[in-house]
């Protein structure tokens, strides 16, 4: 036998196994493709009326409705005002329209991983064996090239606003299911065991200790989640989705070093007000555990 | 207010930490030890036929070291640990059969728990932490407010309702776990090592709040403690626990004249014996006094001591509620009967 070379399928074989999985895949997206099209249409529908509304609304009252969200959740002036320089930069520079796009974007995807997210991670906290299942393939998703995932998404999809949306949320949304999964798990056994002792059912057991006292984590986890969605931006340009990514990808692919810059920097500054938004939201929250007495 | 109308009636209980707890019950019923048990079978034994009567109304305390089975015990009496074998009575229900809702209602409506590391809900203030029991019920938050605020002031936190428990010293934190399980108005009141991770003053000025309420409420209330002072203090009748099972049970005096074992009389030596035997044990019944200073019947020897010391007198009568004389108590007595060590 030989030793040297590693005694792999022939190359016959290896290109009937490809044509006929090729094969059978592009069967189903010929018989349900449109199926499920079908079902992702309420999500499209939600997405281009959000877009409609941040791009077709006068530019004031998007700007102060956007640096009132984020002063009502900071409640911090130095950020409320940053923000607001930042969103007026990016309207001077010209690229309003497209970071409204994104944010439409990133927003739509974030609520789509916390609705699916969070219970899943609390299915997850209940059950070893659900987390047995689960934490692989979120190892899968998190670690798979998102170009390879986006082949069947675009096969099944086509180009435009859902593939789109469904590559952002298979890649934002393992933080926000470990995140909820881990702060269920530790929640203090202690207080559970209270809350037992007082007999509340698994409901009430969840609404009242559970979920409160994992929020600070599950924060943390949606968090993660827009900046994971933001990072996508640019590779979901690839498959037909507007916004800052566009011009990203049109610099690269023409070596325009500024365009390229400016519209990157403009992603960095709507990352930057989500974070300290969300993560000055989620200090607030935890106000209780302030220690005033030792 | 509830009054508590059932005792609770431990019989025969047995646990056994493990995957085959309910086939090893009968190696221990035919006297294997928990060493033994578990070297050869990997089986940890947490309960070894426990029989305890506590009586309604009371206090019952079960005293143990680390690792003697007494938290164990007190989970299994609204079963947040279910027994090998053995029956929890309370009345004629035994709380070991109880399906789950039937558990899930025994445990609200019966018994309350307070807890040693308070277990309180830090995202919640103090009065919504002793509404809790009552939320969960389903009462109105109008009313289980009410009623909270009343427990509120009478543990002394008037004022604290809508401080975060993480805003509190510890005592003032075992208050407001003492305010959630009064709130909850169970019969039965379960207390596991509730003082313990308290500093010695405040722990004793625990210990008499609850006396306080106990005086008012008479609730069945069981009580773990590993310090015996604790124990004797609080205690109408005392359960002492080693290595999971009963060794001596009987009222605090009982447990301190007539130690069972070593064990314990290694225990109680170093007790303060005026604070635990009453005047009656030490009295000599076959005499009587004529006039002279009178001393109610079932005091202790260090309040008698006292009285002895303020009047200067060296014998007294004992006399009951209505006035009549039962025995006589010398001052020799009394230092004697102080100062003895139990000889075992």
């Amino acid at each position: 036998m030989d030793w040297i070379e590693f005694p792999s399928l022939s190359r016959g074989t290896l290109r009937d196994l490809r044509i006929s999985i090729d094969g059978s895949f592009r069967e189903f997206t010929r018989a349900y493709g449109e199926t499920l099209e079908r079902m992702f249409e309420p999500l499209e529908d939600f997405l281009v009326f959000l877009e409609g509304l941040l791009i077709g609304s006068p530019w004031p009252i998007v700007l102060a409705v956007l640096v009132g969200i984020v002063f009502l959740m900071s409640r911090d002036l130095k950020v409320t005002i940053g923000s607001l320089i930042a969103l007026a930069l990016i309207g001077v520079f010209g690229m309003w329209e497209d970071t409204m796009r994104t944010i439409a974007m990133v927003a739509t995807c974030t609520l789509m991983a916390v609705i699916l997210g969070i219970p899943i991670g609390i299915l997850m906290a209940r059950s070893d064996r659900v987390q047995g299942v689960v934490n692989p393939i979120l190892d899968l998703m998190q670690t798979m090239p998102s170009f390879v995932y986006l082949i069947p998404v675009v096969m099944i999809f086509g180009l435009g606003k859902v593939p789109g949306v469904i590559a952002v949320v298979v890649y934002a949304i393992p933080p926000m299911i470990r995140l909820t999964n881990l702060g269920i798990r530790l929640v203090d056994s202690d207080v559970l065991e209270a809350a037992d002792a007082f007999g509340s059912n698994a409901r009430q057991k969840l609404t009242n200790v559970q979920l409160p006292l994992a929020l600070p984590t599950i924060m943390a986890g949606i968090n993660q989640c827009i900046m994971m969605s933001l990072a996508m931006v640019v590779i979901a340009s690839m498959i037909g989705v507007k916004g800052l990514g566009q011009p990203v990808l049109n610099a690269i692919n023409n070596q325009y070093f500024t365009m390229g810059v400016m519209n990157g920097l403009a992603i960095v500054a709507i990352a930057i007000i989500f974070d300290r938004a969300t993560q000055a939201y989620g200090k607030r929250l935890q106000k209780h555990s302030e220690v005033i007495h030792g | 207010m509830a009054e508590a109308k059932h005792g609770i009636e431990i019989r025969n209980l047995y646990k056994i930490f493990g995957p085959n707890g309910k086939e090893m019950v009968q190696k221990v019923k035919d006297g294997m030890s928990k060493a033994e048990l578990n070297e050869k079978f990997n089986h940890v034994l947490g309960l070894n036929d426990i029989n305890i009567s506590m009586p309604a109304g009371r206090i019952q305390v079960v005293m143990g070291l680390s690792g003697s089975g007494k938290s164990t015990l007190i989970r299994h009496i609204n079963r947040l640990i279910d027994p090998t074998a053995g029956e929890v009575m309370y009345g004629t229900d035994d709380v070991c059969k109880m399906s789950k809702n039937e558990l899930r209602e025994f445990r609200r409506h019966k018994t309350a728990m307070v807890f040693q590391k308070f277990a309180l809900l830090p995202h919640r203030t103090v009065m919504k932490n002793a509404v809790y029991g009552l939320e969960i019920q389903g009462v109105p938050e109008k009313e289980a407010k009410e009623r909270a605020s009343r427990w509120i002031t009478r543990v002394g936190l008037d004022g604290f309702e809508d401080h975060y428990p993480n805003q509190l010293s510890g005592g003032m934190q075992q208050r407001v776990g003492l305010a959630r399980a009064l709130t909850n108005d169970a019969d039965i009141l379960l207390m596991d090592e509730a003082f313990s991770a308290l500093d010695p003053l405040i722990r004793m000025d625990m210990q008499s709040v609850l006396l306080d309420l106990q005086e008012e409420l008479h609730k069945t209330i069981v009580f773990i403690t590993h310090d015996l002072d604790e124990a004797l203090r609080l205690g109408d009748r005392i359960a002492i626990l080693r290595d999971g099972a009963v060794i001596q049970q009987g009222t605090g005096q009982e447990i301190v004249l007539r130690p069972a074992d070593e064990y314990i009389s290694d225990f109680v030596r170093e007790v303060n014996r005026g604070r635990v035997i009453k005047v009656d044990t030490v009295m000599d019944k076959s005499k009587s006094l004529e006039g002279g200073l009178t001393i109610p019947s079932g005091i202790m020897l260090e309040e008698a001591a006292k009285k002895f010391a303020d009047t200067g007198q060296s014998e007294a009568s004992v006399v009951n509620g209505t006035g009549a004389p039962l025995g006589v108590l010398t001052v020799q007595d009394t230092i004697t009967a102080m100062v003895t060590p139990s000889t075992h």
